[in-house]
C-alpha cells in the first residue's frame, strides 16, 4: 500500500489521475474502520486533510460553498446560525471525537443511507461538486447519491464541496436511535421551510436505499398554507393537517427491516418525526423566526 | 515507512511503519507509549483518545501518516513525570476507576470538557464524555471525578488569579 499525501488540490488530481483506484481519506472516521478490519486494502491512499482547498468555505453566488473537508464540529461552530438543520444533524453524529474529525465530504462518499449529513442537503437542493483532471462538475444531491452506498463519483474524481443556500426559515432535523450519542440513525426527518418559495421541503433518511423526499407530504402541506395564507399570516397548523402531512412522510419511505429496527416501525417512527419536525418549524415561523 | 511526529512535546522519528496502521498502533507498538488503549478500533469507545493538534480524536481513526509533522498529546503527557493532574487525581479519589481500561481515554475526554469549561453542567459532561465507554463504574464515580476536577481547577484558577492581584496590590502600594 502507498501513502500519499498532497498538500494542493492540483496534486490530488494528478494522482487520482494516475491512480483512479486510490482510496482518498479526511477525516478517516469511515475509511480506518474498514482499514482496522480488514475489509479494504487499496493499492494507494490519499490523504486529502493537507489540501487547504478542501478546508474552506465562503458565499458564492448567494449560496455557500463549503469545502468537502470541512468537519462537523466547524460546521456546528462557524455555520451553525446559517445552516441551522445541517448543523442539528452534525450535532447527532457520533461523539466529540468523530465529530472533531468527520466530515460532510466523507458522509457524502460513504453515501450511507443512515448518513446524518445528507436528508439536510436534499431539503436545501445542495449541488455537489466534483472534481477530476478533466475539469469540475455540479450534481444535485438526489442524483449524486444513486443507491445504497453508491454514488456517481467517476474514477479519478474527488469531491471538492457542496453547494447550499443559507436558510431563509426554521429548519429542523430529528433522529431515532436508542441513545443521545453515538447511533447510527434507525431513521430520522430533516424539514426545511422556504418562505421565499413558499415551499416545505422534507426528506427521510434511513428508511430507503437512499434519502428520500417526501414529494406528497411538500405538495400537501403547501397547498394547506396557500388556503389558509398561512404565509402571510402565520398561524399554528390543526391536527388533522399535521397528522396527514406525517401520513404522506410515512408513505414516501422505502423501509427495510434490519438490526436496528422494522421496516413496520421505521414507517411508523418517520410519520410521528415528520409530523413533529413540521410543528416545530412551523411554531417557530410563526413566532417569527423567518 | 517512516513517521515525524512530536509526542507530547518531544520530536519523534520512527521506521518501519505499514501505510495503513492507525495512529494508536504507532502510538503503542512503535512509540512505547501504551497508555492510549485499544479496546474496539472502531471510534466506538473513546479509550483511544489523544490530543491531535489540540483536538481531541480517536487515535484509531487518524492514519498514523495523517500525525505527519503534527503534535499529538496522548494521556502520558497530560501530568508532568511524577506528578498527577487534577482531573487524574480526581478520577483516583472518588472510585472512578476501577478495571482502569476506560481511563485514560476519559481523562484525556474530560480533560479536554474542564479546559473550556471547568464548570460544567451534568448535560455537558455527559455529552463531553459521550463517545467514551465504561464497563465498569457505571458513570456515576466518572461524573463526581469531573465535578470535583473542575472546582479544583477553579480553585487553583481563583487562587493563581488572587496571588498576581496581590502582586499587583504591593506593587501599585510601592509606586503610591
Ligand atoms: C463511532 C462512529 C460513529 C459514527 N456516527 C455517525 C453518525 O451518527 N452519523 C453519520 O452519518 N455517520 C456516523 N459515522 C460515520 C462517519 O463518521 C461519517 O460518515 C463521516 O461523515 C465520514 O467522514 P470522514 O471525513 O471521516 O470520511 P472518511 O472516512 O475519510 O471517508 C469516507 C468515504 O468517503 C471517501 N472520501 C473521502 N473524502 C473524499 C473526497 N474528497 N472525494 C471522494 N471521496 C472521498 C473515502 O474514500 C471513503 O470512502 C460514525 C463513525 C464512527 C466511527
Ligand atoms: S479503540 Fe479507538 S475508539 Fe475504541
Ligand atoms: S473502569 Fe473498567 S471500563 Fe471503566
Amino acid at each position: 500500500m502507498d501513502f500519499l499525501q498532497p498538500t494542493s488540490l492540483t496534486e490530488a488530481l494528478d494522482i487520482m489521475s494516475a491512480h483512479p483506484e486510490a482510496l482518498p481519506i479526511l477525516g478517516g472516521t469511515d475509511v480506518m474502520v474498514e482499514l482496522n478490519f480488514d475489509r479494504r486494502r487499496p493499492a494507494q491512499i490519499v490523504d486529502l486533510g493537507r489540501v487547504a482547498e478542501l478546508d474552506d468555505w465562503g458565499a458564492e453566488n448567494g449560496r455557500l460553498r463549503i469545502g468537502a473537508g470541512v468537519t462537523y464540529a466547524r460546521l456546528i461552530a462557524d455555520l451553525g446560525e446559517r445552516l441551522p438543520g445541517l448543523a442539528i444533524a452534525s450535532r447527532t453524529v457520533g461523539s466529540p471525537q468523530i465529530r472533531n474529525r468527520g466530515t460532510v465530504g466523507g458522509n457524502l462518499g460513504t453515501s450511507s443511507p443512515a448518513g446524518d449529513g445528507l436528508p439536510p442537503l436534499y431539503v436545501s437542493d445542495a449541488e455537489v461538486e466534483l472534481v477530476s483532471s478533466e475539469g469540475r462538475r455540479r450534481v444535485p444531491v438526489e442524483r449524486f447519491i444513486t443507491g445504497p452506498k453508491r454514488n456517481s463519483l467517476a474514477p479519478g474524481e474527488l469531491i471538492s464541496a457542496f453547494l447550499i443556500p443559507e436558510a431563509e426559515g426554521p429548519q429542523q432535523y430529528a433522529k431515532i436511535g436508542t441513545r443521545n450519542a453515538m447511533v447510527i440513525a434507525v431513521c430520522s426527518v430533516a424539514l426545511a421551510l422556504h418562505p421565499s418559495e413558499r415551499q416545505v421541503a422534507a426528506c427521510v433518511g434511513s428508511a430507503g436505499p437512499t434519502p428520500i423526499r417526501a414529494l406528497d407530504a411538500e405538495r400537501f402541506i403547501a397547498g394547506v398554507l396557500e388556503e389558509g395564507n398561512l404565509w402571510e399570516s402565520p398561524r399554528a397548523l390543526g391536527d388533522t393537517a399535521l397528522r396527514r402531512f406525517g401520513e404522506l412522510v410515512e408513505l414516501a419511505a422505502r423501509p427495510i427491516s434490519d438490526v436496528r429496527g422494522t421496516a413496520a416501525y421505521r414507517l411508523h417512527a418517520v410519520g410521528v418525526l415528520g409530523e413533529r419536525t413540521l410543528k416545530w418549524a412551523w411554531n417557530d415561523y410563526c413566532g417569527g423566526s423567518r | 515507512m517512516r513517521l515525524t511526529v512530536t509526542v507530547n512535546g518531544e520530536r519523534r522519528e520512527v521506521d518501519g511503519l505499514w501505510e495503513g496502521e492507525s495512529l494508536l498502533y504507532a502510538l503503542r507498538e512503535r512509540l512505547g507509549l501504551p497508555g492510549s488503549k485499544n479496546a474496539c478500533e472502531q471510534g466506538e469507545c473513546g479509550s483511544c483518545s489523544v490530543y491531535l493538534d489540540g483536538t481531541l480524536v480517536c487515535s484509531c481513526l487518524v492514519l498514523a501518516g495523517q500525525a505527519e509533522d503534527r503534535e499529538v498529546q496522548t494521556v502520558e503527557g497530560i501530568a508532568p513525570d511524577g506528578a498527577l493532574h487534577p482531573v487524574q487525581s480526581a478520577f483516583v479519589e472518588t472510585g472512578a476507576v476501577q478495571c482502569g481500561f476506560c481511563t485514560p481515554g476519559l481523562i484525556v475526554a474530560s480533560h479536554d470538557l474542564l479546559r473550556r469549561n471547568p464548570r460544567p453542567t451534568d448535560p455537558e459532561i455527559r455529552e463531553a464524555l459521550a463517545g467514551n465507554l465504561c464497563r465498569c463504574t457505571g458513570y456515576e464515580k466518572i461524573l463526581d471525578a469531573v465535578r470535583l476536577a473542575g472546582e479544583r481547577i477553579l480553585e487553583t484558577q481563583t487562587a493563581a488569579q488572587a496571588g498576581s492581584k496581590q502582586v499587583c496590590d504591593t506593587s501599585l502600594g510601592g509606586a503610591v
